[in-house]
């Protein structure tokens, strides 16, 4: 490998700093004292505390997935803080109150808690551990009857919505980690689009986790009435420690009829260094329901960090002539490893899906592209198209594809492509001979891999990808 | 002078390809070289590049009158080196106007000249495909992907033409073409020699140099040139072959 491809995937990372703010846990460990602990500290309503309860008793029963294309020590779940939050000092009236400790924090990543200062037309939940810190705009967008608030808010001020969606789309019982997250989660979005109304602004949310130890485990709910539509980012960081820590989400999408939602992601979590000491486990269940007619929902991923990704944004496509998308570029480093994909299960008529994935290896990394396409015996005329690529730089790397492809009607469209490349000598000496050094030349390269998927993301967040791509892999090249 | 190589040998994979060159190009000439297959031809263009491959055991090469051999790949190209490839490589969705732009941008911001932004290169751009008779639509491109053979080398001379470097040498970029392309490719060469460029072909036919006409023709074999002559020495190799000048196996 040429000099130039071996240094660009060894940039430091630049969030992970530690914020010193006072913060108040629960002692760590799991059982169903900590669970109510959680849920009166939040001062939840019964109903609520039985969800947690109920999913905490099947998870009990579960096991561990052990498919995924990864390897990790066994995770002492007794070991994990679940719930933990800068110590409030009071009731904050407005956003001029957050702790100016947590403010900066936000501002060296890029996420200024001044509405008039944010990126404009963007309106941001942040999540600091376990809580919402503060949520901008929200009383703008309540003018036109869109909620969009934390979590905990919701479950205060909107119980009916929340208890008729939440767990709607992803059961407690529905895998290892969402049992897990349905019992102690303990923040998160919520975004309701009333019928007719396209959101005016991108709804954003930026996670981050904080205190070593401490596991995060948000919940996220999106729901779009008939005719609505959302475009919804998610953006995450963390600093470095040299424990490892659990991140895993849950994220429930409602379209009913004709209503649209895009949700992107770009995902940056600690990956641990070089020798892969430290990192979060993300170990994520994203759904999307397409539960009306005409309904779409389009799944946009960039994901660079943690130490190990497990995470298959999927569309379940129920109503007829229903559309679900998934665009995504997985970029894994020295030893990360990421095992990743999406599920299209096709149930109404004419339903429609496509996928792309890009997966970058780069270092002693591991990517693995692992999908579904199911057609269910009453979607007739389905169709899918799924694309999936691979690029190795370097030659210690790993990528794997594993489709899965499950037709039961016979008039379903089928369509899959696949291809693997590497960031070869050849093309890194045409660079070189064009007076094109070795960083712009993978830069470009790399961005030319991940075009069908950037054209995806909103604006800011291609630009901001598009630079976390070349710092990941700074020094990877050469 | 602009290229002076003396007595350079070179070796890839172990094994020693170039057994000393000796090879002086001033500017406004054109020279040829020639030679049967694993003769060194591509090699010398290779090692002169400076491909990480290729490793120099001895001799000099000098560009005008600085030691290249020391410098890295790009610091050549930027000297004002370019090389057209013999396998002109794909870059899947980056477009060719962007590269040749990224590639014209790192050249004028290493002479300190100022960087054009996206519409003034445009308009140069335009200009320059001209040279190479392409559709504009082929800039929207990703680089290479899909091209016909004939499209790619057509492609290798329009980034020459907007690089403007002082020696070109051009590896075989006469093979693979139909006569329209070859035509279309040696009148693109041909309008940017000028009295302050040179070109070096490197080929095994002498049908390119009816329309590129050469000052010199070097006859290459067993990593050595073996002759120099004028235009006629290739007239010559068609008619009689390469056997006579070989040296003993």
């Amino acid at each position: 490998m040429s000099t130039a491809l071996h240094n660009l995937v060894n940039q430091p990372y630049k969030h992970g700093f530690v914020t010193d703010i006072e913060s108040e846990s629960v002692p760590k460990g799991l059982n169903e004292d900590v669970i109510r602990m959680i849920s009166k500290k939040k001062a939840e309503p019964e109903w609520l505390l039985e969800f947690r309860l109920q999913a905490y008793r099947h998870w009990l029963t579960m096991k561990e997935p052990d498919w995924a294309n990864v390897n990790y020590p066994k995770i002492d779940f007794q070991e994990i803080i679940y719930f933990s939050q800068p110590k409030p000092k009071k009731q904050l009236a407005s956003l001029d109150e957050v702790d100016p400790e947590l403010r900066r924090t936000f501002e060296k990543l890029g996420v200024p808690l001044h509405e008039q200062k944010l990126m404009t037309g963007v309106a941001v939940d942040v999540i600091f551990d376990s809580v919402s810190v503060t949520t901008t705009y929200k009383a703008k967008l309540a003018e036109i009857g869109i909620i969009f608030c934390s979590f905990s808010e919701a479950v205060h001020d909107y119980p009916e919505l929340v208890k008729q969606y939440l767990g709607s789309v992803v059961p407690t019982g529905d895998n290892f980690y969402a049992a897990l997250n349905s019992a102690v989660f303990t923040d998160g979005s919520f975004c309701f689009i009333p019928k007719g109304v396209k959101c005016p602004m991108d709804l954003s949310t930026y996670f981050r986790i904080n205190t070593e130890g401490s596991g995060q485990f948000e919940r996220t709910l999106i729901v779009a009435e008939e005719g609505a539509s959302v475009c919804y980012l998610e953006g995450c960081t963390a600093p470095q420690f040299d424990t490892n820590q659990l991140h895993a989400a849950v994220v429930e999408l409602v379209a009913l009829d004709n209503a649209d939602i895009k949700y992107s992601t770009v995902q940056n979590w600690y990956a641990g260094d070089e020798n892969g000491k430290g990192g979060i486990y993300n170990f994520v269940t994203k759904r999307g329901l397409c539960k009306g007619i005409n309904s779409k929902i389009s799944w946009t991923q960039v994901e660079t960090g943690s130490a190990i990704t497990w995470k298959y944004p999927s569309c379940v496509l129920l109503g007829d002539n229903s559309t679900g998308e998934f665009y995504s570029v997985a970029l894994t480093n020295h030893l990360q490893q990421a095992d990743t994909g999406t599920k299209m299960i096709h149930v109404g008529k004419n339903t429609r899906s496509k996928i792309i994935s890009k997966g970058i290896s780069a270092g002693r990394s591991s990517n693995c592209y692992r999908g579904m396409v199911k057609v269910g015996s009453r979607a007739t005329g389905a169709r899918n198209y799924s694309q999936c690529d691979s690029m190795l730089i370097g030659d210690r790397c790993e990528a794997s594809t594993f489709p899965t492809i499950d037709v039961q009607n016979t008039t379903a469209t089928i369509e899959h492509e696949a291809s693997t490349s590497k960031i070869g000598e050849d093309q890194m000496f045409f660079f070189s001979q064009r007076g094109i050094d070795s960083e712009e030349a993978i830069s470009m390269i790399i961005n030319g891999f991940c075009k069908d998927v950037f054209v995806h993301l909103p604006m800011e967040f291609a630009v901001e990808a598009t630079k976390l791509l070349g710092l990941k892999l700074e020094g990877s090249v050469g | 002078m602009l290229l002076e190589v003396k007595d350079l040998r070179a070796k890839v994979a172990g094994v020693e390809i170039l057994k000393g060159i000796d090879l002086t190009v001033h500017a406004g000439e054109v020279h040829a070289i020639m030679g049967i297959n694993g003769s060194g031809k591509s090699t010398l263009s290779k090692v002169l590049a400076g491909h990480p491959d290729y490793h120099v055991t001895g001799g000099t090469a000098s560009f005008e009158g600085k030691d290249m051999l020391t410098l890295e790949p790009e610091e050549r190209a930027r000297a004002g080196l370019f090389l057209a490839f013999q396998y002109p490589v794909e870059i899947p969705g980056v477009s060719n106007s962007a590269l040749l732009r990224l590639a014209y941008n790192s050249l004028q911001t290493h002479r300190g000249l100022e960087e054009l932004d996206p519409l003034e290169f445009e308009d140069l751009v335009h200009e320059k495909i001209k040279v190479v008779e392409m559709d504009p639509s082929f800039l929207g491109r990703s680089v290479n992907e899909g091209f016909s053979g004939g499209e790619k080398k057509r492609n290798e001379i329009l980034q020459m033409a907007v690089l403007e470097p002082k020696l070109a040498i051009l590896d075989e970029t006469d093979s693979g073409l139909d006569i329209d392309a070859l035509r279309i490719v040696a009148n693109g060469v041909n309008s940017l020699l000028t009295s302050d460029n040179a070109v070096v072909m490197v080929t095994h036919y002498q049908r390119l140099l009816n329309y590129i006409v050469p000052d010199y023709v070097h006859v290459m074999d067993g990593g050595r040139i073996v002759r120099t002559g004028g235009k006629e020495l290739a007239l010559e190799l068609e008619a009689r072959g390469y056997d006579w000048l070989r040296v003993a196996a």
